[in-house]
């Protein structure tokens, strides 16, 4: 295995991952830079300019197509929806944003998944919640361009002022005279007017907004329903054959030998053979691939399969081992401060009070519920893909890549995709079969089961936290420690999502505040994961503080209020950075909305936590039930969330009670352990995901603000786990420190 | 040579092995790609489908076993002339799906329970449904729409 395993893409996106301090910003640049590069446009402008001035790929004569983002003709108005659908709901929220400044009806619409085409959409990709704020400008523009040339055509026609012109709901009106024409009938005309320049273009006053901020149900709904192919596993090419490919369960094992003459003569296998790969684990691991009529003689063959492997290379990762070495690491100083604020040991030595604690946590799996799959079609030097990736760019020029040929032969079907929370940034299930289907000679559909999907997966790694803490007289936080022992795939830098080094929140609030990071060495590969690095650091910091404020017999609210401080950004003139006012409205809505402060039962308490990633600023207080036996109830979780304005409140909703129980179902029992490099669980059995009967209710709280608005796939996970923790402690006084709960005894 | 009857229709498949489970005849032989594939071991519930009217795992059910039976899929649900099911037309109007890959089977859960139980109550819905992982944890909208598609055809009946 390469000993620098990542891409130049996968940097990106656990760069997104670790949320620089300005991550919007950045990753603008970023495609701005790329978007030049690949068009050859050079100089300044907003990224929108050149956006709207390329020729979509999917140009028609007689249709107006001011920009790669929609297309009116007689028939009607259709929207392309350019980033990949994991579940997040972008098919339906980025093209609401250009109906609303189109004012296009959203009943006369219709949405397709856009064409995979840098030159027309710049990046598409699924990752960091980043969508919505990264489009929200070019899409609103790509709305009102269209819309400006839809005017200008009617004024023409109906020789009036552009002035005494409105739009509504598919048409342009002429109030005087009680006039109205329709987007699809001016179409043609206004095609041949010139494309204004977005920056030139007056956009809508938030208060006039028709459709954004309403309940609008998936565009992808009515399909679903029925059962229609959508995702990547319902793909079919004509002569298709159905692949299985089975690894080293430990990475960067090799094949040494197989029974490959007796898969072959298996019923249905067509073929079966070794596959060298390139040996980087987000793209092509050696392995045996079969080739069958049909999935399960596939998978049937795959279970007669008899391969020793060359472990020589193999990970040899154990999880035991990892508690063994952090159990002794803890007692010492991190080998590298990243963090060193103020006086830390001088805040120690004054202290009132102090108090040390250790907390752990487990790696976890994506465990989406579509296992991984991919349908490739090599001919003619060229390979064509449909896979449900959450960055088709990079899968691009990974299967390239691997097979050695220029990106410009490879084309990706954007399919649906059944679930992503970071798994689908890698792309190894499309240089998987990509090279199957090269070896095989024809299309096949590559399937891995469950136990593949979960035997090698990119791993939210594990990690564990020695913390100290002062505090002064008068009960306020006076220093923190943390020396964070993470892991290491390079010998250098942390593993994704296991970095403190950018300042992990409170560091940037406390005068004195210290973060040490030790490494361990790791081969298993980690990646990003729902709210990468925050999922985890939320609830050691979150649970933490809880316990200072317990120690210095305070209000949990008092001490979280105190450490905000007066209201400001904390990142300097970074509107995506944490304003300590929006934190603190979010937290003291959550409270209130929760009736934070009311006398519980006994064995019942409420528990508070906030947090922030992905600009998102997110309280949550859950209450919680604990019988005799550690069995809990988590009877409700009240969120207050402050992401600006909301473009589709159903989805932003669906979104935050996905990452409530996303968040209860990790921290209750999930855990993946290594022996030897191989991963000991299996199948949902020995890895249980959250079922209805333990679902809470769920309240959420939008603060309608006038921010910039973010993305919601990610920020609302991070403050369930302590918020859960902390109640737990309301209620029994027992304090959690050790995720997922279950090793504690605590059940649902 | 297997006969099934599928939503209605006999459908011949000739070449899958004895041992093929109904959920790859569905979608690689007939291509009723709607009935999914979440664990293969009876876990998940996204590979749901009825039998004689009552859900059954497809992953773990041999095909054979469903021969002279009534299978229906998600496909054969709405009329032939589209009209959709009341419980589909609850998962439009309270926008259930997230991700959406569960939900066929859900769907299927929750077609059986209302067959059986017209009026179930939350708990009786719960149980009915623990069989079904919503990875992307959508349960209190699909337990909504189990409501609404009750109270529908409590109104119609
Ligand atoms: S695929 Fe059949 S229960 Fe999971
Ligand atoms: S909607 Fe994604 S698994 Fe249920």
């Amino acid at each position: 295995m390469s000993s620098s395993p990542y891409t130049a893409m996968n940097a990106v996106f656990d760069a997104i991952a670790r949320q620089a301090p300005v991550p919007a910003a950045r990753l603008i640049k970023f495609s701005r830079r790329r978007f030049m590069q690949t068009t050859g446009i050079a100089g300044g402008g907003l990224m929108l300019g050149f956006v709207l001035k390329a020729k979509p790929a999917h140009a028609t004569p007689g249709a107006l197509q001011p920009n790669a983002f929609l297309r009116i003709d007689a028939d009607g108005i259709l929207l392309y929806a350019k980033n990949p659908e994991i579940g997040q709901g972008v098919k339906t929220s980025l093209p609401m944003i250009v109906a609303e400044e189109l004012d296009a009806a959203w009943d006369d619409v219709a949405v397709e998944q856009a064409p995979i085409d840098a030159e027309a959409y710049g990046m598409q990709f699924a990752g960091g919640s980043t969508s919505i704020p990264m489009n929200w400008d070019t899409l609103r523009q790509a709305g009102a361009a269209a819309r400006a040339m839809l005017v200008a055509a009617a004024a023409k026609q109906l020789d009036v002022p552009l002035a005494e012109l409105a739009t509504q709901d598919s048409f342009v009106v002429h109030a005087a005279t009680g006039r109205r024409l329709a987007y699809t009938a001016l179409a043609a005309s206004a095609a041949a007017f010139p494309v204004p320049d977005a920056t030139a273009l007056k956009l809508k006053d938030r208060r006039h907004y028709r459709l954004l901020g309403t309940r609008v149900t998936g565009i992808d709904n009515g399909a679903l329903v029925r059962g229609q192919p959508l995702f990547g596993i319902d793909q079919t090419v004509p002569g298709m054959k159905y692949a299985v490919y089975q690894k080293c369960p430990a990475v960067g094992g090799s094949v040494a030998s197989a029974n490959i003459d007796a898969v072959r003569k298996m019923p249905g296998v067509r073929d079966a053979f070794v596959l060298e790969g390139n040996g980087k684990f987000a793209e092509l691991l050696p392995g045996v691939a079969i080739v069958a009529d049909s999935t399960w003689a596939a998978i049937r063959a795959k279970q007669q399969l008899e391969v020793e492997w060359n472990l020589d290379d193999a990970a040899k990762d154990s999880w035991s081992d990892a508690e063994k070495k952090a159990e002794k690491l803890r007692k010492f100083p991190g080998e590298k401060r990243v963090v060193d604020d103020g006086d830390v040991d001088a805040a120690f030595a004054d202290a009132a009070q102090s108090l040390d604690a250790f907390y752990a946590y487990r790696f976890v799996s994506h465990a989406q519920l579509e296992p991984q799959n991919c349908t490739a079609w090599w001919r003619d030097g060229a390979v064509e893909l449909w896979a449900p990736t959450q960055t088709p760019g990079s899968g691009i020029r990974a299967v390239a890549g691997v097979l050695g040929i220029d990106p410009s032969k490879v084309t990706v079907h954007q399919a649906r995709i059944g679930g992503g929370f970071g798994r689908r940034l890698y792309n190894d299930f499309m240089t998987e079969a990509a090279a199957i289907s090269r070896r095989f000679g024809g299309p096949i559909k590559l399937q891995w089961t469950r136990e593949d999907d979960m035997s090698h997966d990119l791993f939210r790694a594990g990690g564990f936290h020695q913390l100290r803490a002062s505090l002064d007289e008068e009960g306020r936080i006076s220093g923190w420690r943390d020396h964070f022992i993470t892991f290491t795939h390079d010998g250098d830098r942390p593993v994704s999502g296991g970095d403190m080094s950018r300042g992990v929140f409170p560091a940037g609030l406390l005068a004195n505040c210290r973060i040490e990071q030790t490494a361990l060495d790791w081969k298993t590969p980690c990646g990003a994961w729902r709210a990468p690095g925050s999922n985890v650091f939320g609830f050691v910091v979150q649970s933490f503080i809880h316990e200072l404020a317990a120690a210095a017999g305070r209000d949990h609210l008092d001490v979280l209020l105190e450490v905000l401080g007066e209201p400001r950004w904390t990142g300097k003139g970074d509107m995506r950075s944490l304003h300590t006012g929006r934190a603190a409205d979010v937290i003291k809505l959550a409270a209130k909305k929760a009736g934070w402060g009311r006398s519980m039962p006994e064995g019942r308490g409420l528990g508070l936590a906030f947090y922030f990633s992905h600009a998102g600023h997110f309280a949550e207080v859950a209450d919680v039930s604990v019988d005799a036996n550690r069995k809990i109830t988590v009877h409700n979780v009240t969120v207050a969330a402050d992401v600006g304005p909301i473009i589709n409140l159903s989805g932003a909703e669906n979104q935050v009670e996905g990452s409530v129980v996303d968040g209860l179902s990790t921290m209750l029992g999930q855990s993946v352990t290594f022996e030897d490099g191989v991963v000991q669980q299996s199948n949902f059995d020995s890895y249980p995901i959250l079922r209805m009967p333990h679902t809470p209710s769920i309240d959420v709280h939008f603060i309608d603000s006038d921010y910039h608005p973010t993305g919601l796939g990610e920020p609302a996970l991070p403050p369930l786990a302590p918020a859960v923790c902390n109640a737990i402690y309301a209620a029994t006084g027992e304090r959690i420190r050790t995720l997922p709960i279950s090793l504690e005894g605590y059940s649902v | 040579m297997l006969r099934l009857n599928v939503n209605g229709k006999v459908r011949e498949i000739s070449d899958a092995e004895a041992s093929t489970p109904l959920l790859w005849v569905l979608r690689d032989e007939l291509g009723l790609t709607g009935t999914k594939f979440g664990c293969g071991v009876s876990i998940c519930g996204a590979c749901t489908v009825l039998l004689d009217g009552t859900p059954i795992r497809s992953c773990s059910t041999v095909a054979s076993a469903a021969s002279g039976r009534n299978i229906t899929t998600i496909e054969g649900l709405a009329s032939e002339d589209g009209e959709l099911t009341p419980v589909q037309q609850a998962w439009i109007d309270l926008d259930v799906a997230q991700c959406g890959y569960c939900q066929t089977g859900q769907i299927m859960g929750a077609t059986a329970l209302l067959k059986s139980n017209p009026d179930p109550s939350d708990e009786e819905i719960d149980t009915a449904m623990a069989g079904n992982i919503c990875r992307c944890g959508t349960y209190l909208r699909i337990r909504k729409a189990i409501k609404q598609a009750a109270a529908d055809m409590g109104e119609s009946a």
